[in-house]
């Protein structure tokens, strides 16, 4: 998980560990569940060292063995600041696939049409998992947005490969 | 265990000589009792042909279809439209209820042709509209229901007599985003309560809900897949929180 996130949930206020731990798994959900617990600790680790983030022994809170309380440094501040405002989008990798497709036609190597085929169960697979995640998940739960999110791309994908489909099957026929 | 749907063989054409479609060509197809299947393919792939076909909706050229023990292809026009009312429930894209009557009349229907009493057939359609998360809507007609619940009123109609098996044609196809998630909940909960289910569609979202997904291509079945026990890995995963 990007370093800037668990600054950015640090940005309401001074917080131990497993509290960013909780709000992480309410904001994600099922999506959050293979989350390794301790990469939130490395990350802050990380951030501080790096002078984004300081912390402090908060004495006798709680019985719990974990009463780092950590903040922002100013630094950190400003790096939230500029990363709400970066406009990033992770890229779809599709003309892997595309030139996968292109290469086995000219060579002769692999029918096209069983390539995107294959693709397809694939997807499905994920849709169905995702799916089943967001049939479960409660009316306006954060989580069930970011899942949404997910179907909304694999259906994108899906949709994608249909036209895939309707080229290569025109294209092996003309052969 | 004995398919409680079976197709061996089926073919259909349309047209003749040179502009000869062979809309279902040598289709063989199990289902088992209880399962939900998915066939997807492009327009014009034979798709809504083949369910039509399955659900004596329409004759096939050639082949064997037996449905619940029943020899579909050698039932007589009367036989037929029996097995159409009693064993099979039609889910459409255009939902097809009839405007003039309301929700819970569109859902008894079926059964009062069926020569249920009409205190009965009331009774079992007021609770198929519970269970269809409409019972506030049942005096409704259906223009005064938006396009999400008018499917699952038809859903519900589909459920009037009990099918054997429910066959959806498109079902999600003239839905908007929410109103598809109404109808997959639905979907999904007949699954969980063991009605079996055909589902043609070019929706992956309902198709992804199948146990089994099939792909049709001019006529023809050329790919299959399971859906279920897959291995498509973790949620996290997809959502790129690993790599």
């Amino acid at each position: 998980m990007q370093q800037e996130v668990i600054l950015a949930m640090l940005a309401k206020e001074p917080t131990h560990g497993y509290e960013l731990r909780a709000r992480l798994r309410q904001a994600l959900g099922p999506v959050g569940e293979d989350l390794n617990a301790g990469q939130v600790y490395v990350t802050l680790t990380r951030l501080e060292k790096a002078g984004l983030v300081a912390s402090e022994t908060a004495p006798g809170v709680s019985e719990r063995p974990d009463r780092r309380v950590y903040e922002l440094t100013p630094e950190g501040q400003q790096r939230v600041t500029a990363w709400l405002a970066e406009v990033s989008w992770p890229k779809p990798d599709l003309t892997e696939f595309h030139l996968k497709l292109v290469a086995a036609f000219a060579a002769r190597l692999a029918d096209p049409v069983a390539i995107i085929d294959a693709q397809r169960r694939e997807l499905l697979r994920r849709l169905r998992d995702a799916q089943r995640a967001a049939l479960a998940e409660p009316d306006g739960s954060d989580a069930a947005l970011l899942i949404e999110g997910i179907v909304l791309r694999l259906q994108a994908d899906l949709h994608w490969l249909e036209a895939c489909e309707r080229t290569w099957t025109t294209r092996r026929r003309a052969r | 265990m004995t398919p409680l749907l079976s197709a061996r063989r089926v073919c259909k054409t349309y047209g003749r000589g040179e502009a000869l479609v062979r809309a279902v060509d040598e289709v063989d197809l199990d289902v088992t009792a209880g399962e939900t299947v998915a066939v997807m393919g492009p327009s014009g792939c034979g798709k809504s042909t083949l369910l039509h076909l399955l659900g004596g909706l329409d004759r096939a050229d050639s082949g064997q279809i037996t449905l619940a023990g029943k020899p579909v292809d050698r039932l007589s026009e009367r036989g037929l439209a029996r097995m159409r009312r009693d064993t099979v429930g039609f889910v459409f894209q255009a939902f097809h209820l009839m405007d003039e009557l309301t929700a819970v009349e569109n859902v008894e229907l079926p059964a009062l042709l069926a020569g249920r009493s009409p205190r009965g057939a009331r009774r079992r359609a007021l609770n198929l509209l519970d269970r269809t998360g409409l019972a506030d809507r049942a005096k409704f007609l259906p223009a005064a229901l938006s396009g999400g619940q008018r499917q699952r009123v038809a859903i519900a109609r589909a459920l009037a007599n009990e099918p054997v098996i429910v066959l959806a044609d498109e079902p999600t196809g003239n839905l908007d985003s929410a109103a598809t998630l109404e109808v997959l909940r639905l979907f999904d909960g007949l699954h969980e309560a063991g009605q079996t289910l055909v589902i043609v569609t070019h929706d992956s979202r309902i198709a992804a809900t199948a146990d089994r997904m099939i792909t049709m291509r001019d006529g023809a079945f050329v790919d299959e897949t399971r859906l279920t026990g897959g291995t498509a890995g973790s949620l996290s995963k997809l959502a790129g929180l690993e790599d």
